[in-house]
């Protein structure tokens, strides 16, 4: 890792990279609402942290004064890279977004139920039977890469290549731009192959949907759809494997939760929206278009805006008890999946995946714990979520 | 004052963003269209015995887009 200079004052120098922010940010959220709501930074060519639920909302539903076409604080402010709708505003989103809708409803989502929880069940199949596992690296993180892989028809054992992809552009590159513009390329030149294929042989797959599909009468363009599937490939992957996996870190280390989840699976909706909120995994960015007041603080033009929904699920002014995970929690406003018309597209697959993972490894191993011999490790950047999760299953020894 | 009073539960189309919550939690009560957003079922009447579901699906829908209006 490039050397950075420690952080001197969160409220006015915050690098969410920095290691202590990795481990555990969740204090630096607290004491940053109490103190100095909207934080500040020089880092990044300029970025500001607004902690607060009513400032994240202010700033998603505000696309005059904050754009998405810029949507990752990086070191430096690359060309813009476009993936449709992530990166549209107002006009062009509305339409970017409705093509894709169809694909994600609740129903459509449902037909691909029973391959995820194939993938579940052959996944566990493999470790089950020892003593442990590293539950993000051979559970977690295979699991939503073979669910897109099938949905856009690509082949499922590509998982290492898009997990690269991804890391590249997600973490590598918010100091190495040149790294994730490389990445970008690759992807640029995979899809491309693969709508070229589907054009000579259609199949009933994602992407011919993205081929066929007519907004007022027209096909997308090449560089539309091909834009489309990086997102899809991008957001639908680690996004989803860190959910998986802090929701099994949450369990591993909360005995009580996981006895009680285990033993009543009619909370498992409630449990998992919960775990959404506590331990959201994305965060998101927006680029200052026009300046603008939000919670008392000036926005400035091209300044970026680190949008973090997992800090404003954390506001005890919207969650009472906002620490605490609650598996019951019944009123429940969480913004796991953003505000506005930006709301993740993949809201109901995700919640598919990770309602059927955690379902099927608490049926094969109900008891398991952090393995005390080997630290868990968190990713760092846009995407929070344990890159490490080494567990041992079965009770613990008495003391 | 007769008994309680009827309850009829309305999305608010513009506000609505398809997080789909209030299905998942209440699909006696709305339903999706076909892009994944929300709508009360037929006029949103509550029916007997749905009141807490419709309590539910406005305390868990991050747009404020569920509305329970008492008639």
């Amino acid at each position: 890792m490039s050397e950075r200079a420690p952080v001197r004052d969160w409220a006015t120098d915050f690098d969410h990279r920095d290691p202590r922010w990795v481990e555990n940010p969740y204090p630096i959220w607290d004491e940053l609402r109490r103190s100095c709501p909207i934080a500040q930074t020089e880092r990044f060519t300029g970025a500001y942290f607004p902690s607060r639920y009513a400032d994240v909302k202010t700033i998603a539903y505000d696309t005059e004064h904050f754009s998405s076409r810029r949507i990752i604080v990086r070191e430096t402010r690359p060309p813009l890279i476009p993936a449709p709708p992530i990166t549209s505003d107002p006009p062009e989103h509305r339409a970017a977004k409705q093509v894709l809708l169809p694909a994600f409803t609740p129903e459509a989502i449902v037909r691909h139920e029973p391959r995820t929880r194939d993938i579940c069940r052959a996944l566990l199949a493999r470790f089950a039977d020892k003593d442990g596992c590293d539950a993000a690296v051979e559970y977690a993180q295979e699991i939503p890469v073979r669910v897109i892989a099938h949905m856009l028809g690509v082949p499922e054992q590509e998982g290492d290549r898009y997990r690269k992809w991804i890391h590249e552009i997600l973490e590598l590159g918010i100091t190495d731009v040149a790294v994730a513009l490389r990445a970008s390329d690759e992807m640029n030149a995979y899809f491309a192959g693969h709508i070229a294929e589907r054009r000579a042989r259609p199949r009933d797959d994602l992407i011919d949907y993205l081929i066929n599909v007519r907004v007022e009468g027209r096909a997308l363009a090449d560089e539309h759809i091909n834009g489309t599937l990086r997102l899809l490939l991008i957001a639908g992957i680690d996004t989803t494997w860190s959910a998986i996996g802090s929701c099994l870190w949450h369990l591993a280390s909360h005995g009580e939760d996981r006895r009680r989840l285990a033993s009543e699976p009619g909370l498992m909706s409630s449990a998992v929206e919960e775990f959404l909120r506590a331990y959201s995994p994305v965060t998101m960015a927006r680029e200052v278009v026009k300046e603008t007041q939000v919670g008392g603080c000036t926005f400035t033009p091209g300044h970026m805006v680190l949008l973090s929904f997992p800090a404003a699920n954390r506001d005890p002014a919207e969650f009472p008890d906002a620490d605490q995970v609650v598996l019951d929690r019944t009123e429940n406003r969480h913004a796991a999946f953003g505000l506005g018309i930006h709301r993740c597209i993949g809201s109901n697959l995700a919640r598919m995946e990770i309602r059927v993972a955690l379902d099927e490894w608490l049926k094969r191993i109900p008891e398991f714990r952090l393995d005390p011999q080997a630290p868990v490790t968190w990713s760092q950047g846009t995407v929070r979520g344990p890159r490490r999760l080494p567990l041992a299953f079965g009770a613990a020894a008495p003391s | 004052m007769a008994g309680q009073a009827r309850l009829k539960v309305r999305v608010d189309r513009e506000r609505c963003q398809g997080h789909a919550r209030c299905f998942a939690l209440a699909p006696e009560l709305f339903e999706l269209d076909e892009l994944g957003n929300g709508r009360e079922r037929g006029d949103g009447t509550v029916a007997p015995g749905l009141e807490g579901k419709a309590h539910l699906a406005q305390a868990n829908c991050p747009e404020l887009a569920v509305e329970v209006i008492e008639e």
